[in-house]
């Protein structure tokens, strides 16, 4: 394959898919390559859901401006792309007065910041709308603006609006190399062949400057540090909290955290492990860090719901040595634009990140907007959440919308199709569970696994050995007859 | 179907469902409606292909499907007992109606003058036993493993570790190895086993599997698809001792860790439930908390055998069914039965004096395995009950009658105890 383009993504991440979603209109063309067979495998997957208000990062940063500017972006795109946001606003709670005293710090950054709202409220005050937090808690900032969002829906929103906007996003396809020529950027190459391109936005998360690299810039270096969580069943304590609760911030981070997600499921984490340089993909749980991470979150809310835990996962943030996040040309190499130590807030920063970079490629070819461009995206039939008479008639009109398949969280058949049939749509179990849920309750996949298995095999066309749970090589199911021969 | 009353509307279709089902129609409930959400009756046991069942309840030796196919016959083609499959109910409300959807017949909602909660049990996951490590392809519990092997037809691996010695894990050990795979180890967190005798011998020792007992897996290993374990030796509070580890090799981890009741709908509607059960508290009519519901089989308590299950849902069907003519009668002396000293379970766990002259039967589970133990069932300091009882395990449920004319009559609160003779 060779093929030509304007713009290469390299990675389907929320950064990677906010940038296609903002080159999709214009008349530019864009290609995005990820290496999995699923968008938002990454850090995109694994990571505390919230759109942050935008007071912890130092006033002038990157990180400050672009927090800001996408917290506001995504208030506007929550409609227009049908996105799963809550505005729940947020709150970071003291215990004592020496954090008392860092909340005014906080809140006099925010505001510098251009953070809209915050205040600092008693213990009190904030145990009247969160009753079951700590008797402990003296006080804390609360940050109107601040949201809690279902991440793979964010990056797939707007990877398929750039998909039916004329963009191309192409998976199981991993970058070789860069091809530079007196300085410049000319084509990406990868194991399914080369892309020539006078562009290439470099969002490939913890393996950035891996990238970076490729095309011959090495002024900055990714470290990987691991954040470890816990997720539990939505029927246990299901309103222990409504909006996230973060304890005062250290100089390690933002701190372990306690949230509900979107779903109404509440979560606990993450730590801050820095993981050795090689380990970029080490998303191992460990029980020390569960332990460390229950024994911290119970100092903001006591009665975390142990009992319920449904699962434990970890991410990869992309820490730069910088410190903040790097974005904009390359200075070693024409044509390289670099989303690089995209860490938090780099969930929220998405769509400022993807305006900036595309801002700066537009000024510079002169690309003209299209004409034609449609916002939005196909609607995504939710059958539990329908009133009884649209749930009727969609069965009316798809029978299969009247087959319950995930019976934790009520998923149709009719729905899994749909998602393995939008654009960009899902190829693998994950794949699915992230589009629709189906697997994302408390049985975890035990009963709809095989049974969405064989639904993937049936409508991609594929046998059920070739399913696969997420990543490149994470077959599910071997044949009989192969079997036990070995 | 549509908007008529039925006498009982049962849900759930494995052999708690259709045992229950059998048994109101012999007493006297004219109409009623079985929903399953699976695509044929039977439940589990459609997937449980090996034999052992039904040594109790049809006094013969039957598969899985052989048992259920005995269940579906009874209630089949009787006009009184209509079954919907591929039906997914999706809630249950206190005036008794059902909402319920499938393809065939899109979103219905059906009246009952009485329920019956016949949901089993699933699987409990990796998530809640926090096992360390990757999330890679090749994790399964035994269950989906088992249904993937012996309905659809295909093999969760070929290099097998299965964690939990419960009876799923037990016989998943000896079906995967007939299919020619390996079972590198079965590992057990507790210091003895926790599935039945029989399947110990006839899975694991007939094999040759090893069993580690007082092990569990400290990291799984793989990004994409398993290959490897690390097991590690536990101590007394079950925490894995330093300096014990050792890698297994495989491509696939089975867990069988334990089942929890299926109770989604249950606590929909409000039912009281038992902590330690996992399931609705129940009156020796198997009626929960709310008059007119009722359930039975491993949705109220996990059992050991499905002869039990049976035979637990039947209870359930004939009071349900009594209780839709009326013929039930309300607001009588209730009476607590407590499970103390070695006792961790009891079903029922209150007895009501509605019939006087019921004999009570009574199902428990012990704590640990003991040998030569003493059970007695006492009302204040009466004892309606007691008997030796060479073994008594956790993996094994008890089953004992209190008879008609001793439980007559005593309306202090019962215990029941099971302890080590001295």
């Amino acid at each position: 394959m060779t093929k030509q383009a304007d713009v290469v993504v390299i990675g389907g991440g929320i950064t990677g898919t906010a940038i296609l979603h903002e080159l999709a209109k214009y008349n530019l063309r864009a290609v995005l390559v990820e290496q999995e067979p699923e968008l938002a495998a990454g850090t995109t997957k694994a990571n505390s859901a919230i759109l942050h208000a935008g007071f912890d990062a130092p006033t002038g940063s990157m990180k400050a401006r672009m927090n800001a500017a996408g917290n506001a972006m995504y208030h506007e795109l929550k409609d227009e792309l049908d996105l799963d946001i809550r505005w729940s606003g947020s709150y970071v709670a003291a215990l004592d007065d020496e954090q008392m005293d860092v909340l005014k710090e906080l809140l006099e950054r925010g505001n510098a910041n251009g953070v809209p709202g915050l205040k600092i409220v008693s213990g009190d005050e904030m145990r009247k709308e969160e009753p079951n937090v700590s008797k402990d808690i003296k006080g804390a900032l609360w940050a109107p603006t601040a949201g809690i969002c279902w991440p793979f829906g964010l990056a797939l929103a707007f990877a398929e609006n750039a998909v039916i906007n004329g963009a191309e996003v192409i998976r199981e396809c991993q970058v070789t190399g860069i091809t530079v020529e007196d300085g410049a950027v000319k084509a990406v190459e990868t194991d399914k062949g080369t892309i020539e391109t006078k562009y290439v936005i470099n969002a490939a998360g913890v393996h950035v400057d891996e990238i970076s690299r490729l095309a011959g810039d090495d002024t900055f270096k990714i470290h990987p540090r691991r954040g470890e969580y816990i997720l539990f069943d939505k029927t246990a304590q299901k309103d222990l909290v409504y909006s996230p609760i973060f304890p005062t911030p250290t100089k390690m981070g933002k701190g372990i955290l306690v949230c509900a997600t979107t779903h109404g499921n509440v979560f606990v984490g993450p730590n801050a492990q820095d993981m050795p340089d090689e380990e970029k993909d080490d998303t191992a749980v460990t029980i020390p860090g569960m332990d460390d991470i229950l024994d911290k979150a119970r100092r903001l809310v006591p009665n975390i719901p142990v009992g319920a835990t449904i699962t434990e996962f970890a991410g990869v943030r992309a820490v730069s040595s910088t410190g903040d996040f790097i974005l904009g040309p390359s200075e070693k190499t024409k044509g390289l634009i670099q989303a690089a130590g995209i860490q938090s807030p780099g969930l929220t920063s998405a769509p400022a990140i993807a305006k900036y970079l595309v801002d700066g490629i537009v000024a510079e070819t002169g690309a003209t907007a299209k004409t034609d461009y449609k916002k939005g995206r196909p609607a995504q039939p939710c059958f539990r959440m329908m009133a009884e008479a649209d749930q009727k008639a969609l069965i009316a009109k798809d029978p299969r919308y009247g087959r319950v398949i995930c019976r934790c969280e009520t998923i149709t058949e009719g729905e899994i199709v749909d998602a393995i049939h939008r654009p960009v749509g899902a190829r693998t179990v994950d794949g699915v569970k992230r589009r629709t849920r189906a697997g994302m309750g408390r049985c975890q996949g035990g009963f709809c696994g095989p049974r969405v298995t064989q639904i993937l095999s049936r409508e991609l066309n594929i046998p059920v050995t070739e399913v696969r749970k997420e990543m490149r090589n994470s077959y599910m199911f071997y044949n009989k007859e192969s079997g036990g021969k070995a | 179907m549509g908007e008529q009353l039925y006498d009982i509307i049962i849900v759930g279709g494995g052999p708690a469902g259709l045992s229950a089902a059998y048994s109101a129609w012999q007493n006297g409930a004219k109409k009623i409606l079985v929903l399953e959400r699976d695509r044929e009756a039977g439940g589990i046991l459609q997937q449980c292909i090996h034999n052992g069942f039904g040594l109790h309840h049809f006094k013969e030796e039957l598969t899985g499907p052989g048992y259920a196919q005995r269940c579906y016959d009874l209630v089949k083609d009787k006009p009184e007992i209509e079954i919907l499959v591929d039906t997914m109910v999706l809630s249950v409300n206190l005036d008794k109606t059902v909402t319920a959807v499938s393809p065939a017949h899109g979103l219905m909602k059906v009246q009952g003058k009485t329920i019956i909660l016949t949901m089993g049990c699933r699987e409990r996951t990796r998530g809640a036993i926090r096992i360390p490590g990757y999330r890679p392809a090749g994790v399964f519990t035994a269950g989906a493993a088992q249904r993937m092997v012996n309905m659809e037809g295909y093999l969760p691996g070929k290099k097998i570790v299965i964690l939990g010695s419960g009876d799923i894990g037990l016989i998943m050990a000896r079906r995967m190895t007939l299919e020619g795979c390996k079972v590198q180890a079965v590992l057990e967190i507790c210091p003895f086993s926790n599935g039945l005798t029989r399947n110990m011998v006839q899975c694991l020792y007939d094999y040759d599997i090893p069993l580690y007992l007082s092990h569990t897996i400290t990291a799984i290993h793989g990004k994409d698809r398993v290959n490897g374990i690390t097991a590690a030796k536990v101590d007394d509070h079950m925490k894995p001792i330093p300096g014990t580890e050792f890698d297994i090799d495989c491509d696939t981890l089975l867990l069988s860790v334990g089942l929890i009741p299926e109770n989604e709908l249950s606590r929909g509607l409000g039912l009281a439930m038992h902590p330690l059960t996992n399931g609705p508290i129940v009156d020796q009519h198997r009626e929960t908390s709310i008059p007119g519901i009722f359930a039975a089989g491993n949705v109220v308590h996990v059992h050991d055998l499905v002869d039990f299950v049976s035979e637990e849902a039947e209870i359930a069907g004939k009071y349900a069914a009594l209780k839709a003519q009326e013929q039930l009668p309300e607001d009588v002396a209730d009476v607590k039965v407590e499970a103390i000293d070695e006792v961790r379970t009891c079903v029922p766990q209150h007895v009501r004096a509605t019939a006087e002259g019921e004999t009570i039967r009574l199902f428990m589970r012990v704590r640990k395995p003991m040998k030569k133990v003493r059970l007695t069932v006492k009302s204040g300091d009466d004892t309606l009950l007691t008997k030796v009882l060479p073994v008594a395990k956790p993996s094994e449920m008890i089953a004992v009658n209190v008879p008609a004319e001793k439980a007559k009559g005593h309306h202090a609160d019962w215990t029941v105890s099971v302890k080590e003779e001295a």
